[in-house]
């Protein structure tokens, strides 16, 4: 009964890292960038949603619209003030520092706005637990919801993707940037769309990680958003079933890791099993192989 | 030139962000180049994960040199205060402690957290400095003589605690969660552990967590609760006791809890539910709400000063400065002595010295720095703190 627990917990824990993984395996896939700040911005994302809900008393719905709006907004922000100017810089190592500097830059900030106490986030998801086997399986609403959400929105990706000329533009764009230009595809609006869209999910994200795990600090979105970059390299970064697959799998190796071998080397068994998948398959459970052309 | 101007900016931003959190550091105090102020330093993290600890520290620092300068000052001399950050690293304690002894710094009172304390340990006993630190609490902070401190050492706390709950019969089958990547916390860990076994105390499940793991216990609790815990001692902090909490009540595991210290501020997290801690118990030398005067005095002056509730590491920062003033007293010390001289005779006084604080009364020194006060046992009640005894 308890490894049914563990694997549970296992995926909706894997269910958050999913839904992050997203955010960096999609601005990876078209703008060929690693935007560290990811993280960063999921802790914004439920200060927001802390503000609005806790602080100010707005419903649940307001308070997750505001603070995926605010979110959406930021994140366009920064790939505008950021990102943008050194897409053609001549190292790509440029925007990857600079992803860095604003990774500490919003931590920063927050520890300024917000202070360096911690804050109790109470839940605005009041599902009551599922109760099975007899009383003896709890499942709580939280879990219920971050592994159904987390479902839904890989869904609605995958459609918008396929379905919609938004969509197919992303994906002419992660093909190759200068064709997709050539064909009349708006490649700077295509690259903010996706930081938008990322972004948006990440305040999601935020709002279902501090549900489950409700203390909140500046430096709250930082050792998720590694796990979960980690999860998208894992998937194969640029893939979205990756992100998904990658996610999942983290979550439970990391817990059923924790149960059955060492409480205190879990970490250390999921980044063994990345090297591991990295070895065997370099480019992630569901990546693409990229070959070079002349 | 556009963009230009617009990475400039963006630098320029970065840079003030860096420099921002640095701007409380400073002190409040003068810092004239006199001879006659005794110059003590603090170090402590006032920015970064540790903040809370360090700004506590800081700020009832001040509190206590404010009160001591308005009446008159150490045999007759003013203080001033200096506060330097180390962001709870090492390198940057060591750092701070160097830039403090440039200001002219005779007497420190920190560091504030165990790992760098350490290290700034080892550099005031080279300078012969008098050093007691309000909240390091690892037996290895006082190896050298010079050192003494406010806390319990971290062992203490450990074999405490377990007296506490086999004397009180709070439990039989106990349940243990710690941080390994903590020595504060694996410290109290391995002493309660053999504390608990010469007690004859049945520990049923024992599970660690790290760092960078501290947002999920569901692993931990299941396990305890498999087990039929029904006490869990928790040695850590109270951010992640708050998260320990939560879990335990949605996965309907309702054992008796027990913390250290490092539980006090749970009730003053902001927007807790305290309803999650009733009935916690925990070792702590200091209440915000004890009814003794000297606490009220001081709580209401931290509160009109900074806004907040003080935790225990504003209490043992407070008390520091005053210890530090009664073994300046009893040595007779002066502030045109060297660093050496006034280290020589306030590590001479000190075992010498017995002072009522607001984190125990009668408090004495072993010449190793290791201080003998009575842990108090609190349980939390309708969210207030309430004793056992």
């Amino acid at each position: 009964m308890s490894f049914i627990m563990y694997l549970i917990n296992g995926i909706s824990l894997g269910s958050v890292y999913a839904i992050i993984a997203l955010g960096y395996t999609m601005v990876y896939g078209i703008a060929k960038m690693l935007n560290f700040a990811h993280g960063d911005v999921i802790m914004i994302g439920s200060y927001i949603s802390f503000v609005t809900f806790s602080q100010m008393g707005l419903g649940p719905v307001p308070a997750v619209v505001i603070s995926i709006v605010v979110c959406t907004a930021l994140g366009m922000i920064i790939e505008r003030v950021a990102y943008k100017p050194l897409r053609k810089a001549v190292s790509p190592l440029a925007v990857l520092i600079t992803a860095i500097g604003v990774s500490y830059l919003l931590q920063n900030v927050a520890l300024l706005v917000f202070g360096a106490n911690p804050v109790s986030y109470v839940s605005m998801i009041a599902v009551p637990p599922l109760k099975l086997a007899g009383g003896e399986l709890t499942i709580t609403g939280i879990t219920v919801i971050t592994i159904v959400l987390c479902l839904v929105i890989m869904g609605v990706l995958m459609v918008f993707i396929k379905k919609t000329k938004a969509g197919q533009a992303m994906l002419a764009v992660s093909e190759d940037k200068d064709a997709a230009q050539l064909m009349g595809v708006n490649v700077n609006g295509t690259i903010a769309l996706t930081f938008a869209i990322g972004s948006g999910l990440a305040a999601i994200a935020g709002i279902l990680l501090c549900s489950a795990y409700p203390t909140l600090t500046p430096y709250t979105g930082a050792m998720p958003g590694i796990k979960a970059f980690t999860a998208a390299v894992f998937g194969g970064i640029g893939s979205i079933p990756g992100a998904l697959v990658g996610g999942i799998l983290l979550g439970v190796i990391e817990i059923l890791g924790r149960a059955y071998i060492s409480s205190q080397l879990s970490d250390a068994i999921v980044f063994a099993v990345l090297i591991i998948v990295l070895l065997v398959k370099p480019t992630g459970i569901l990546g693409k192989p990229i070959f070079e052309k002349v | 030139m556009k963009k230009r101007v617009i990475s400039a900016v963006l630098a320029a931003t970065m840079v003030c962000s860096l420099f921002a959190g640095c701007g409380g550091s400073g002190s409040k105090g003068g810092e004239t180049a006199d001879a006659d102020t005794f110059r003590i330093g603090g170090i402590g993290p006032v920015t970064g994960a540790a903040a809370i600890y360090g700004s506590a520290v800081r700020n009832a620092e001040q509190i206590a040199v404010d009160e001591i300068n308005a009446a008159g000052g150490i045999n007759g001399y003013q203080v001033s205060l200096k506060f330097e950050d180390d962001e709870h690293d090492a390198e940057k304690s060591v750092n701070a402690y160097n830039s403090l002894k440039d200001w002219g710094m005779q007497i420190l009172a920190g560091t504030v957290t165990t790992t760098p304390c350490i290290a700034v340990a080892d550099k005031t006993s080279a300078d012969g400095m008098f050093e007691i630190t309000p909240s390091a609490s690892s037996t290895d902070v006082i190896k050298n003589d010079n050192v003494f401190q406010v806390c319990f050492t971290d062992p203490n706390q450990g074999s405490a605690s377990a007296k506490y709950i086999s004397d009180k019969g709070l439990g039989s089958k106990i349940g243990i969660i710690y941080d390994s990547s903590d020595v504060y916390s694996s410290g109290i860990y391995a002493k309660f552990k053999e504390e608990a076994a010469s007690l004859g105390l049945e520990i049923v499940s024992e599970s660690a967590f790290t760092a960078d793991s501290n947002t999920d216990f569901s692993v931990q609790l299941q396990d305890a609760k498999d087990a039929g815990a029904d006490l869990m001692f928790l040695p850590f902090y109270y951010q992640q006791a708050a998260i320990v909490l939560k879990q335990a009540k949605d996965m309907g595991f309702a054992p008796a809890f027990f913390g250290v210290d490092g539980m006090d501020g749970i009730l003053t997290l902001e927007n807790f539910d305290t309803s999650l801690a009733e009935g916690v118990m925990l070792l702590t030398p200091f209440a915000a709400d004890a009814a003794d005067e000297k606490t009220q005095a001081f709580v209401k002056k931290y509160n009109e000063e900074y806004g907040e509730t003080p935790n225990q590491f504003a209490a043992d920062a407070y008390d520091a400065i005053y210890i530090i003033k009664a073994a300046a007293e009893a040595a007779n010390v002066t502030p045109d002595m060297s660093v050496e001289e006034i280290g020589t005779a306030l590590k001479g006084a000190m075992p010498s010295v017995s002072y009522d604080g607001l984190t125990g009364s009668g408090m004495k020194w072993e010449a190793t720095g290791e201080v003998n006060k009575e842990p108090k046992g609190v349980v939390i009640e309708n969210g207030v703190y309430v004793s056992i005894d």
